[in-house]
């Protein structure tokens, strides 16, 4: 029984990892309508960012913050301008296509002109080891999970008690309302993108100790936080975290009492299951086609 | 109007006349390098089925080819006739294609994608860890090829001209499915669902059949294959395979007859001859998507197209001028 709690434990850990990407994913598809394919490539590109400012010697927490400002200059208002924008009156598909572009150019990009070899990263944890009644836990799994879900939930306040989060999800609900009552949509928009550049960055800092910094290490990554998107509830913010979770305790216990070879197929079961019966997703709200 | 005519008829027989003349003045390695271009035509003309003439997303394309090789050579290994295995690949493919596009098809557009996609996963995962079917990462080799009426197809030409004789064949029946009645209400759905279900089109079934017509195609192109480079194993049945082909579909120009043509030279010919500059290759191709997407949203083959709209454009703006002129001639 003791490991059973800690494979929900750890689970827990890795995935409210994928709660950030998921939870930038909703973001942006909420506010804009973007599909972004390459938001596991927007957790590596961080990754390395930092490992170069790190290099040019800055301390962790400096070289944290500038790859956040330059991950909210080009991830974000970059992203935006040169991509998004242009894209989205042409529909879904040419985002989707233009994303899936840019993973490939990104994670071969860093492969061809820094190296193919995976880089040890930084770790933000010591080693310790904590036992709580039989169950070991390590200091990484409980930060990891404190700052990950510090940030999920600090988000959701951010969106439902301030006036700028507030005046988002109006654009998100309605475009044309919220231009109506003055609000200033291509900002609220744009705070969209920078808030999804920003957790990517603090994903990119948890996983990139464990998983090292690699040109591919977002491929899985993003798959992943697609499928939580979706089994949370792709309109719900809250789902990208709940839908995290589930992946990530589902995966850790299939591998530990199934087969860890078939670990990665976990995602996609649950998200079968789940748009079998519930298409919206476990928390998300139905949405009628029209005409 | 119809396809064919999109492209003009000489240029098309030009092409055919190259296809059939050149290959033997080639090496061995191009004369494969071409039969390796066309079994990535045929999968990828299943696929712009799926997506530019049915408009649905599937990402899970190279599962299917994976499922088609593995199947003719499983088959074969266990010495059944190139002959029963390349239609049992079809009718597996087309079988597995009804029975995940069942589920997946019931919620629209993105929803396909991430089932088609976590679908390619799994069936990969199978491959690579199901040695006592699959051989695992080993594989399985010495897949012999084909006779035919006792001539041996063993030779890269022989073979070369078997597999262009498959894809014109299977070319011209979609060129025939398309022009039937059910080809109208496969393009009448991606243009507008809605529409199309109120003018009587069963949208479900529809989508259904094309998704697996799709996937069926890529059964045949997956045995073919397996034949081609007699020796298997998982790798070019990853989700990065399946993405590779979808934007062949999409950079030839989806919905374009000869898109797919077009999109398998640009996403296999070209890395392949670019073999020393692989990953800058990618980085490019990449790069050169999102370009693509911005200015050219259609694909390569709608140039013509384009072109054609612009020209269009000035001649009426100029007659308008003229007749304004015209007008204010009178006047005067």
């Amino acid at each position: 029984m003791t490991d059973f709690f800690q494979l929900v434990f750890s689970g827990m850990a890795t995935g409210s990892i994928y709660a950030l990407a998921a939870l930038g994913f909703t973001l942006l598809w909420q506010a804009s309508g973007t599909v972004n394919f390459a938001q596991g490539e927007f957790v590596m590109l961080p990754a390395f960012t930092l490992l170069a400012f790190a290099a040019l010697g800055l301390p962790l927490s400096l070289a944290f913050l500038a790859t956040c400002v330059v991950a909210v200059v080009v991830l974000g208002w970059g992203f935006k301008r040169g991509i998004a924008d242009p894209l989205l009156r042409h529909g879904l598909m040419p985002i989707v296509v233009a994303t899936i572009g840019l993973a490939i150019a990104a994670r071969n990009g860093v492969r061809a002109g820094y190296s193919a070899e995976a880089h040890p990263f930084p770790a933000i944890f010591t080693d310790t080891l904590f036992k709580f009644g039989g169950v070991t836990v390590t200091l990484a799994d409980i930060g990891t999970l404190a700052i990950a879900l510090a940030l999920v939930l600090g988000t959701q306040a951010f969106l439902s008690k301030t006036v700028t989060g507030r005046a988002m999800q109006a654009v998100a609900q309605n475009t044309e309302s919220a231009t109506v009552l003055g609000i200033n949509v291509p900002r609220m928009i744009f705070y969209a993108f920078a808030i999804n550049a920003i957790l990517a960055c603090a994903a990119a800092l948890l996983v990139t100790p464990t998983y090292l910094a690699k040109f591919d290490m977002g491929e899985g990554l993003g798959t992943k936080a697609f499928f939580a998107a979706i089994i949370g509830g792709f309109n719900n913010s809250r789902g990208a975290l709940l839908g995290g979770i589930i992946v990530g305790v589902g995966e850790n216990l299939a591998s530990a009492y199934i087969s860890p070879a078939y670990k990665d197929a976990v995602a996609l079961v649950l998200f079968m299951v789940v748009i079998l019966f519930k298409p919206q997703g476990l928390l998300g709200k139905k949405v009628e086609r029209k005409v | 109007m119809s396809p064919l005519k999109r492209l003009p008829l000489l240029a098309m027989l030009a092409i055919l006349g190259v296809l059939l003349v050149a290959p033997p003045f080639l090496k061995n390695y191009g004369v494969y390098l071409f039969s390796y271009w066309l079994v990535y035509v045929i999968a990828t003309m299943g696929l712009n089925l799926t997506i530019g003439y049915a408009g649905q997303k599937s990402l899970g394309h190279a599962a299917f080819f994976g499922i088609g090789a593995y199947t003719v050579a499983i088959l074969m290994k266990a010495g059944v006739s190139f002959w029963l295995g390349l239609p049992l690949a079809m009718a597996g493919c087309f079988a597995i294609g009804l029975a995940l596009g069942f589920p997946a098809l019931r919620v629209q557009a993105l929803y396909l994608a991430f089932a088609t996609l976590g679908f390619n996963t799994a069936v990969w995962l199978v491959m690579r860890n199901e040695e006592w079917l699959t051989g695992g990462t080993f594989g399985i080799n010495g897949i012999a090829r084909p006779s035919v009426f006792g001539l041996s197809l063993d030779k890269p030409l022989a073979y070369y001209y078997f597999v262009l004789v498959t894809t014109l064949v299977l070319a011209a029946l979609q060129w025939k499915l398309l022009s039937s009645p059910w080809g109208k209400a496969f393009t009448a759905l991606r243009d507008n669902p809605i529409r199309a279900e109120s003018l009587g089109v069963d949208t479900r079934r529809y989508t259904l059949l094309a998704f697996a017509i799709g996937a069926a195609y890529a059964g045949a192109a997956g045995a073919l294959f397996a034949s081609l480079v007699e020796f298997i194993e998982p790798a070019p049945f990853t989700v990065g395979a399946s993405i590779m082909m979808y934007l062949m579909v999409v950079v030839g120009g989806s919905g374009y007859f000869f898109g797919p043509w077009l999109g398998a030279a640009v996403g296999v010919l070209l890395p392949e001859w670019l073999r020393f500059a692989q990953a800058w290759y990618l980085f490019v191709f990449g790069a050169a998507v999102v370009a693509l997407m911005l200015w050219l949203p259609d694909g390569l083959l709608s140039i013509p197209d384009r072109l054609r709209a612009r020209r269009q454009a000035r001649q009426a703006s100029a007659q308008r001028a003229a007749a304004a002129a015209n007008v204010k001639g009178q006047q005067a």
